[in-house]
């Protein structure tokens, strides 16, 4: 690694300044950027624009959904140029549902946590001077965004009754093959092929990086639980996302080359594809939320001015959830006729996951106990991060019964329950790391009474919506409709006014970004002081260009959390 | 099913449609004169025998399988629906004995736990933190303490499922429910044959008549009261779901498989149910409304949809009637 920083200097022609901050054109920066800060950037970036349009389809849904009766769809069908038939507007339903499921998962979450939060900080710290495959990091996030475009591709063209692929975002056959003609799934399952195979380079590069790029005496367990974090989710990446792609690849030649693998008229089984999805889809619930514990340890630790409580069971309740994510996947298929004994032991399986999610809780939990707690803005997130993914951990192990399930499965019970981990779990972490690395990343600091101001409403608005969904979900209110018998009225009254109250939390998180470059203050190196002693504080903000040209060294003295004291490593 | 005679199935349901849909505006017609004729039937009756006994189906008064209003009550808005057959009597207790009381105290638990410890250990109150970082004691307890509540969890979970799981007896009356784009097929297998096609009821007709928008049906499903049935379901063209909350049903209906289940109702009334698998532009207007009748209700309903009544059903099923009481039993214990 010492002769990667030498090859840095030996490139450099600049006399005038510190080759460290050499920075290309414009052009050359952003569009064929191979530094893992800017493509950092620009995830976040992509993620942020995704999150703006799947956040406004759920606005659309809220809206349709404030009251019974279709007020809206017929709407959304004649902007688009359609007629507005009855079937238009029901068909329209399923295309926003569609779409939202995939773009929060693909093109917000998953960008965000792992392509810009991991691209980020892990070769930060980890002590490296960069990814192991830089130029595959900028192919990674290309075809994410070629993904995403395909995606949105996919709404403008014939999926059927009307424009756009309305299947949900599990893509069922054969509602997706035979169920759905024109070329509408066809791109939606393309633009699933490209993120995904972004996404499996990303893993590469991400696995590579942290097995071979960590600075001398940075031994596994003396990693960051970020790293940790982002480390176990690569592995799942690797694992799942090429079953996803066997999956859909399948679903392709069912629609357009006459095989039958889900079509039970040539021998196929609708219910194999079940299978193949959710063996990938659950382990990817994970994948979304694991990068999301590991900015919790961080953040927890940093504001108590504590090392993380039981760094070891952190790290291997991590690598716990990853390995059991993989056996539990038709939990999410107990109502397609399962034998008894599948549904017992899938049953108990899934439970099991509560143990090692348990031992995170209160892990995070003991390492605030007997420390120094300061209530900055990104400890305030991840505090509400804590409880609320508590809420949606426990109605999970409701779930997890095969039994309890029959009554619930594709229910707003589900509905509620996911979106805790992930809408108020996944997101909420998503703004704790936001808050926490803000003013390293951009060089500005964030207002931080904005962002406890947005904590505050974004806390009221996300509990507003997704609360009474449980009640809805218990009352046997179905998933995916448009429209509902009167008696549900007045629980869905209440989420979609508490979609109003999010969105001006979301206006929020704008305006502190217009006033982190417009008026904010420059940071030092490491703001949050004497809590924060992972090795990106041991660098300016932003940091230069070109980071840890010479390498750090890990003491044998430090610790998991404290590698930048007593011995401060520059770069 | 072979597929000759699934397309033959489709333009008797052709058929039917055309007809249902040439009488389109004559339902609410008949429907008035049944309500005049409930009045005379006392009148009716005393005169003289009716040929062919009139069959009446249940109105509002008898719904029983419904989501709650906000007028019935805060809570029973925030709660399951009442439940009408053995395995949703133990399922209901499961949660509400079990799954609740647990997933509250924990989350309360932890709540109260961040409260304290964002009281107690604030930089105000606690400047200096302490550098422990292992206590392999605790460590061991919070892994072992939510082991024992899974296990607890576990026992009811499995006893439910082995539940749900038996087998009907031979006896059972077999119904076929068909799940079409985008209405369902109700096939009395047992009783000749038929097969009812079960539409969503029209919007303003529901309401004309007191009944729930978009769960109530033109054609319900109508099983006899504590008898096992037997519930199989099949998607003639993409993956719909069977799912009636009041009774803890549902069975995906998937094409190419038939998925079968035992159901029993413990109380005659209607129970209103919808499709619970996404399939496609109509998936929100394909309800299930069950109408659970007496053995000699549902009998008469058979002849009058021109099915058959097999022969020595009567005995048995007073039989498996006393099963439910059973199950309640084993609720308590």
């Amino acid at each position: 690694m010492a002769t990667t920083a030498e090859g840095f200097d030996a490139h450099h022609e600049d006399h005038a300044h510190h080759d460290a901050d050499h920075k290309p054109g414009f052009f050359a920066r952003w569009f064929m950027s191979t530094n893992h800060k800017d493509i950092g950037t620009l995830y976040l970036i992509f993620a942020i624009i995704a999150g703006v349009i799947g956040g406004g389809i759920s606005g659309l849904m809220r809206w349709e959904l404030a009251e019974p009766g279709l007020q809206v769809m017929g709407q959304v069908v004649e902007f688009l140029g359609g007629e507005g038939t009855f079937d238009q507007q029901g068909h329209m339903w399923n295309v926003l549902i569609t779409a939202h499921g995939l773009i929060m998962v693909f093109f917000m979450v998953m960008p965000a946590m792992i392509g810009g939060f991991g691209n980020w900080f892990v070769p930060l710290m980890i002590g490296a001077p960069d990814m192991a495959f830089p130029r595959m990091n900028n192919i990674s996030f290309w075809l994410t965004v070629a993904g995403f475009l395909s995606l949105m591709f996919s709404a403008f063209v014939p999926g059927g009754v009307g424009p756009g692929a309305g299947v949900g975002w599990t893509v069922y056959a054969p509602l997706s093959t035979y169920g759905a003609q024109g070329p509408a799934v066809d791109f939606a399952i393309f633009s699933l092929h490209l993120a995904g195979a972004g996404s499996i380079l990303g893993a590469t590069n991400f696995i590579t990086t942290i097995f071979n790029m960590r600075a001398p005496g940075m031994t596994l367990h003396k990693m960051p639980l970020f790293v940790w974090s982002v480390l176990v989710t690569a592995f799942l990446l690797l694992l799942a996302l090429p079953v996803l792609a066997a999956a859909i690849t399948m679903l392709l030649t069912d629609r357009n080359f006459g095989t039958t693998f889900f079509d039970p008229a040539g021998g196929g089984d609708p219910i194999l594809y079940q299978h193949l999805f959710w063996f990938f889809g659950h382990p990817e619930v994970y994948i979304m939320i694991l990068p999301g514990f590991g900015m919790i340890s961080q953040i927890v630790a940093t504001f108590s001015r504590k090392p993380v409580f039981g760094y070891l069971g952190m790290a291997y309740a991590m690598v716990a959830i990853g390995v059991v994510g993989f056996i539990v996947w038709a939990h999410h298929m107990y109502t397609v006729g399962l034998d008894v004994n599948t549904k017992m032991y899938f049953t108990a399986a899934t439970m099991v996951i509560a143990v090692p999610t348990g031992i995170k809780i209160f892990s995070w939990i003991a390492t605030m106990w007997g420390g120094s707690i300061e209530f900055k803005s990104p400890m305030v997130w991840a505090l509400g991060f804590i409880f609320l993914f508590t809420v949606g951990g426990v109605t999970g192990v409701v779930l997890a019964n095969g039994g309890v399930d029959d009554n619930l499965h594709d229910t707003y019970y589900v509905v509620a329950h996911f979106h805790y981990v992930l809408s108020l779990g996944a997101v909420t972490a998503m703004f704790a790391g936001w808050y926490y690395w803000f003013p390293k990343m951009f060089g500005r600091w964030h207002s931080e009474f904005l962002a406890h101001l947005q904590f505050w409403i974004f806390f009221v608005g996300v509990n507003m919506i997704f609360f009474p969904m449980h009640f809805l979900g218990l009352q046997g209110m179905a998933r995916r409709y448009p429209d509902y018998t009167p008696a549900f009225e007045q629980w869905n009254h209440i989420a979609s006014l508490g979609y109003v109250v999010t969105l001006v939390s979301v206006a929020v998180f704008f305006i502190n970004i217009v006033y982190a470059f417009v008026a904010g203050r420059k940071p030092e190196g490491n703001y949050w002081g004497e809590g924060a002693t992972t090795l990106e504080w041991s660098l300016s903000s932003p940091p230069p260009f070109h980071q840890f040209e010479t390498l750090p060294v890990i003491q044998d003295h430090h610790s998991s959390d404290d590698h930048i004291s007593p011995a401060p490593a520059k770069g | 099913m072979n597929f000759g005679e699934f397309a033959r199935k489709r333009l008797q349901i052709l058929t039917i449609l055309a007809a249902a849909f040439t009488l389109f505006s004559a339902p609410q017609a008949a429907l008035a004169q049944d309500a005049e004729s409930v009045a005379d039937a006392a009148v009716v009756a005393e005169e003289a025998a009716v040929e062919t006994p009139a069959f009446e189906h249940f109105g509002a008064d008898m719904i029983k399988g419904q989501p709650s209003f906000a007028e019935d009550g805060l809570v029973a808005t925030m709660t399951f629906q009442e439940q009408y057959s053995p395995n949703g009597d133990y399922a209901l207790w499961m949660h509400d004995a079990i799954l609740l009381p647990i997933i509250t105290v924990i989350s309360v638990f932890v709540l109260f736990l961040l409260l304290w410890v964002m009281f107690r250990y604030r930089r105000g109150a606690n400047p200096v933190p302490s550098k422990t970082s292992h206590n392999t004691l605790i460590e061991v307890i919070w892994t072992v303490i939510p082991i024992i509540i899974l296990l607890v969890i576990a026992v009811p979970s499995i006893r439910l499922l082995a539940q749900q799981y038996e087998s009907p007896p031979e006896d059972a009356i077999t119904i076929k429910a068909n799940g079409y784009q985008w209405y369902w097929g109700y096939e009395y297998v047992d009783n000749g044959g038929f097969e009812v096609i079960s539409n969503m009821m029209p919007e303003a007709d529901a309401v004309s008549q007191g009944l729930p928008p978009q769960l109530e049906v033109d054609n319900r499903m109508v099983v006899p009261v504590n008898t096992p049935l037997r519930i199989q379901t099949f998607g003639a063209d993409v993956i719909h779901s069977f799912g009636i909350p009041s009774l803890w049903f549902k069975l995906d209906a998937v094409p190419g498989r038939v998925n079968e289940k035992m159901l029993t109702i413990t109380e005659e009334g209607i129970f209103y149910g919808q499709c619970m698998e996404l399939c496609g532009a109509r998936h929100g207007y394909m309800p299930i409304a069950i109408e659970a009748r007496s053995k000699e209700d549902f009998e008469a309903w058979v002849l009058s949809q021109g099915g058959t009544i097999g022969s020595g059903e009567v005995a048995e099923a007073e039989e498996v009637a006393e099963e439910p009481a059973e199950a309640e039993e084993a609720t308590e214990a």
